[in-house]
């Protein structure tokens, strides 16, 4: 206790609420057809699990851009880790719903990519490599994907494609996932062996992770927190904790309380859109 | 016979057939061989004046391919700063498009004027025919870049150089060694077609001259030996493709 008497219970408490992403009446206008999104406040703490759900359109991907610095906010501020964002924020990693692998690279090699450019990392690269492929190896043996190391990206159904193009999201230990409907191109089955090794990615290593999807069942069965944005200009509506015990299992999604959190959203969203149109 | 082989000897059996066909008709019409030679007659031709037309042949080979390497390192470095920047790709885009609607041989008499008349003016047309399709394809395959790709690795901080050299200089080598295959065999038609008017030497002089003296057989074969020449090096511009960039004949000959 001694050692930590510095900090006042105040300041303790908003310490472990102290936001990693952290938005204050964001609103961003890619040109004078109005604003994308508008108005946004949101905070999420360091480790968070973030879905956020919305129609298309309504500025998700924008949120993406925010976060991560690819594009600044017409109005508000955007902090990340307590500093203002104004570049791309390297301690970001992506991945969307179309792989987007190289094909003319190795699915190792593809992972490896991120390390070629990120610093301190590009600069090592030669000297390190073989450290960095066994980072790699073992990623890709995590999501599943031993044995296929040295096959190309054409040779791989597409729930592998996208399992490493998470890997390549990863590779460089980023402290900030960002997945822009990853899953919204698979079929059921592969989608929902995915939300697992998501799951199990996330339990193992507690990077904070912001989820772009459509899918209700995948935001409350992964997300700690779920967002709902309304029709552009994109403005949160909603904000619903998720506080079912993990670690999860697939088959809660078929049972209560599961299912009925999940038509609640989805009567939220009716009603968004109703409301809307 | 397997279906394999039969595909493999069916370009033999059209060249055979038409050999014969052509043959056949002009003896059938008894066309006058200073009119029309047939098949034999140009084959006569063909080992009669070995010597002549394989020094001319020799001339119009290698000037193309000089014309042709100066269009492949032109084409790479003004594909390269078209593709590069989209200001660049919209600047200089119509001015290419303009550029190669003129007719090249038109070219052919201002170069007599600057250079003369011999190996430069046909090494010079092969040039001007042959870089803009390799203009064209190295700066479309730079210039192509899927935007959620250039967020994965903008984040990352990497620079325009960075994904020019990791995406967009692989992603355009299929594009480069396609245009290669149409490069060579324009080039071709650029040498040939400045010999014609503006040389002493080469094919294109060996058929004109020949042409002007009634000896059709000479000329035929002439017109043989410059078409095996540019469907050779287009059949090695078409390994040469395969081999560099297997990865985007996926799935065709695996
Ligand atoms: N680069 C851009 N320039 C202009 N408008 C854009 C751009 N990107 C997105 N928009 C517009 O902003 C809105 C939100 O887009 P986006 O964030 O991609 O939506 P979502 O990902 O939720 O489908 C859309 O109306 C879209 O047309
Ligand atoms: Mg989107």
């Amino acid at each position: 206790m001694t050692a930590t008497t510095t900090e006042t219970p105040a300041a303790t408490a908003a310490g472990s609420e102290r936001a990693f992403v952290d938005f204050e009446g964001v609103s961003l206008a890619y040109d004078d057809s109005g604003n994308a999104i508008e108005d946004i406040s949101l905070s999420i703490r360091d480790g968070e699990f973030v879905a956020i759900v919305g129609p298309s359109g309504c500025g998700k991907s924008t949120f993406m851009k925010l976060c991560t610095g690819l594009h600044g906010p017409t109005q508000g501020s955007v902090r990340v880790a307590g500093e203002p964002v104004t570049g791309p924020l390297k301690i970001s990693g992506m991945a969307f719903q179309n792989a987007n692998l190289l094909p003319w690279r190795t699915t190792l090699d593809n992972v490896l990519l991120p390390l070629e450019i990120v610093r301190p990392y590009r600069s090592q690269f030669r000297k390190r490599r073989a450290e960095f492929v066994g980072w790699a190896r073992e990623l890709l043996r995590t999501v599943g994907l031993e044995g296929y190391e040295d096959q190309f990206p054409w040779q791989l159904s597409g729930g592998m494609q996208q399992r490493a193009s998470i890997c390549r999201a990863l590779i460089h230990q980023p402290k900030l996932l960002m997945l822009d409907e990853p899953f919204a191109a698979l079929d059921a089955f592969t989608r929902e062996e995915l939300w697992c090794v998501l799951r199990d990615l996330w339990q193992a290593q507690r990077f904070t992770v912001v989820l772009v999807t459509h899918d209700l069942r995948e935001a409350a069965f992964l997300a700690d927190t779920v967002y709902v944005m309304s029709k552009r200009p994109g403005r949160i509506v909603e904000r619903r904790e998720i506080d079912l015990p993990r670690p999860r299992e697939l088959e809660t999604t078929y049972r209560e309380p599961f299912t009925s959190l999940v038509l609640e959203l989805r009567a939220q969203i009716g009603e968004i859109r109703g409301g809307a149109a | 016979m397997k279906a394999t082989t039969k595909e493999r000897l069916a370009p033999w059996l059209a060249v055979i057939a038409l050999l014969a066909i052509w043959e056949g008709t002009v003896r059938a019409l008894n066309v006058p061989p200073f009119l029309f030679p047939g098949a034999l007659a140009t084959f006569e031709a063909m080992i009669t004046f070995a010597g002549p037309i394989s020094m001319h042949s020799w001339q119009t080979l290698w000037t193309t391919v000089v014309g042709f390497g100066l269009g492949v390192a032109v084409g790479l470095v003004l594909g390269f700063i078209i593709g590069s920047s989209r200001f660049m790709y919209r600047a200089c885009y119509p001015l290419l498009v303009g550029f190669n609607a003129i007719p090249k041989v038109a070219f052919v008499p201002i170069l007599v004027v600057w250079f003369g008349i011999g190996s430069v003016p046909a090494i010079l047309t092969a040039f001007l025919i042959c870089f803009f399709p390799i203009v064209v394809n190295v700066a479309t395959g730079l210039a192509t870049l899927e935007p959620e790709l250039e967020d994965v690795l903008r984040v990352l901080g990497a620079k325009r150089l960075d994904v020019l050299l990791k995406v967009g200089l692989p992603r355009s080598l299929p594009y480069f060694f396609a245009s290669l295959k149409v490069a060579i065999t324009l080039a071709f038609v650029g040498t040939v077609v400045s010999e014609t008017v503006a040389s002493n030497q080469g094919i294109g002089y060996l058929m004109m001259s020949a042409g002007s003296q009634m000896r059709m057989p000479l000329v035929f074969a002439g017109l043989i030996v410059i078409s095996a020449m540019a469907m050779v090096m287009y059949e090695l511009f078409a390994v040469l493709e395969k081999r560099m960039t297997r990865w985007a004949h996926r799935g065709q000959d695996r």
